[in-house]
């Protein structure tokens, strides 16, 4: 069944969209990443003009976080405070990378650099990630006794001033490390259009010490205010937010990340990671061999302005 | 989208022509309506040739052209910088149609002068090149080439060579398909009658190509109240959300 999107004047499948948004909703509620960095780059694929994906996937990552997050919220495994924190710096960094976003533009290589940006985080991130869940099962497997993970950060976490009690993760640090860390993703998710769930979550579990039941909740609990901005950012300066490709998407999204919490309610921690940190290294390697490999066309066509 | 009602436009010739052949044009519709399930449309024009006098001699051709509206496009190259492919030079078309058809009753150049062609920018090279690139950048001719073979393959430029059926050189007919993906506008249809490959009549008329209903709603809201149709979204989202949560929680305790 062909369905035409107003926004984005093109007429696509709505099956095709409705298992896209279902597909991304289950990683969605099984990682607590938006599942942005995924989806962005497929709605490429089947055509989307890059301006309205990147704007509509904000609309419904806003959908499938609040779908996750509320799974979460019952379960007791959102960290509200540290959420908090981490939310009013992802709101000032949001307005921060819009302005960086901006300046790209005008420079007319916005698009290389967006993709550089996902190739360079995607890459570091994945495999820190797939390095130290492999190190992890094999340290348990082996038996040998080791250092807690969350003792290397101590050092800097607990020396800053303006600690907090942070009850649900079971932390008494400074606010300025998380605080900064919102920040930080709140640039980086207006410059690539994404939830930075997919940074957010290594940064709360590796920087922050944070346990990783709750970074998951703590995380989508974030994302759903730092995308929510995003979408009326999008919305009130480039009139790129499609409704109806949103509301397709957000029908299969919200249905898979109730399956995708289920899910990941019943695997290991070690074994999500490892999950996560192959899928962030297959689309980073997909999005390099874009930039490596020449194009079959070598021209492309853009309108002026945008 | 095949056409719902078949609103014949008998329209007779807008402007006097010298020539003692007139074409008079028929619509299978004037307008074309982009709804919720719009795939694409197929366009029928058929007409006839009215004479005054005896049919004169000369090879008689049909050329039918459909031009959809004009916006500038920024055409860019890539080129391997560093190890990898970024786009290097932008050349800017000031305009090109969004969509441009070309339909004949024989091989292209048998029907039309070359210098007719370049007159009334007939041809899709034609009817591109005339906006002119900017000279500074060498073998800016491959970048309107560029611009003709992408959009040839999205099959927004079409070259549809003897699709015009001519029957008893007076009654003429063929159908056009225009994509899913249109452009909202004024369509100017010509419709060109030569002899010889010199042309004798032309007809001109136009089809309007817009959004209809939700669609309409939806664009107008998105442009016109930006901040309602953006909270508008956010709700719905959330919306969607909550019911999904809700409707899980009840089956798993149920």
């Amino acid at each position: 069944m062909q369905i035409y999107l107003p926004i984005a004047e093109v007429s696509v499948n709505a099956f095709l969209l409705l298992g896209l948004g279902g597909f991304v909703g289950v990683l969605s509620g099984m990682f607590g990443v938006g599942g942005g960095f995924l989806m962005t780059p497929l709605l490429f694929f089947i055509g989307i003009p890059p301006a309205v994906a990147v704007a509509t996937e904000a609309n419904q990552i806003v959908a499938s976080s609040f779908s996750g997050a509320l799974a979460h919220l019952r379960r007791k495994t959102v960290d509200l405070k540290m959420g908090t924190v981490l939310l009013g710096g992802g709101l000032i960094g949001a307005v921060l990378g819009l302005y960086v976003f901006n300046y790209l533009k005008a420079l007319g290589q916005v698009d290389l650099l967006v993709k550089l940006c996902y190739v360079v985080f995607l890459g570091v991130i994945g495999t820190l990630m797939l390095v130290e869940s492999l190190n992890a099962i094999r340290r348990a497997r082996s038996k040998t006794n080791v250092i807690n993970r969350t003792n290397r950060h101590k050092g800097l976490v607990h020396t800053l001033p303006l600690k907090m009690r942070f009850k649900t993760s079971g932390l008494y640090i400074s606010v300025i490390p998380p605080f900064a860390v919102g920040i930080f993703v709140g640039i980086l998710s207006a410059i690539m259009g994404v939830g930075g769930g997919f940074i957010m979550v290594p940064a709360m579990i590796y920087i922050l010490g944070m346990p990783t039941k709750v970074v998951v909740g703590t995380s989508l609990f974030q994302i759903i205010f730092v995308t929510g901005f995003t979408t009326l950012l999008h919305a009130t300066t480039n009139y790129t937010v499609d409704i109806a490709l949103a509301v397709l998407l957000l029908i299969g999204g919200v249905i898979g990340a109730q399956v995708g919490t289920q899910i990941g309610a019943k695997m290991q921690a070690e074994q999500l990671r490892i999950l996560l940190s192959v899928l962030v290294l297959l689309v980073c390697l997909k999005l390099a061999m874009d930039l490596l490999i020449e194009p079959a066309e070598l021209f492309s066509l853009g309108k002026l302005g945008i | 989208m095949r056409i719902l009602s078949l609103v014949i436009l008998c329209l007779m010739l807008s402007k006097t022509v010298v020539a003692s052949e007139q074409i008079v044009l028929g619509l299978s519709q004037d307008e074309v309506a982009i709804t919720a399930n719009f795939d694409g449309s197929q366009i029928l024009l058929f007409g006839a040739i009215q004479r005054d006098a005896p049919e004169p001699d000369g090879k008689m051709g049909v050329i039918i052209t459909i031009a959809g509206p004009s916006k500038p496009i920024a055409v860019r190259k890539k080129e391997k910088r560093f190890g990898i492919w970024v786009n290097n030079q932008t050349v800017e078309v000031d305009a090109a149609p969004s969509f441009y058809a070309v339909a004949t009753n024989a091989p292209f150049s048998e029907i039309l002068l070359d210098v007719e062609d370049l007159r009334n920018k007939i041809s899709i090279e034609r009817a591109i090149r005339s906006v002119g690139a900017p000279m500074h950048i060498e073998n800016s001719q491959s970048f309107t080439e560029a611009v003709i073979r992408i959009r040839k393959d999205q099959k927004l430029y079409q070259l549809l060579e003897n699709e015009i059926l001519v029957d008893q050189n007076t009654l003429f007919r063929t159908a056009i398909d225009m994509p899913a993906n249109l452009t909202e506008g004024d369509y100017f249809t010509k419709i060109f009658l030569t002899r010889d490959g010199e042309i004798v009549s032309q007809f001109d008329t136009t089809i309007d190509v817009k959004k209809v209903g939700l669609e309409r709603f939806l664009f107008n809201l998105s442009r016109q109240n930006p901040l309602i149709y953006g909270l508008m979204s956010l709700a719905i989202a959330i919306f969607a959300g909550w019911v999904a949560s809700s409707f899980f929680r009840y089956i798993r305790h149920t």
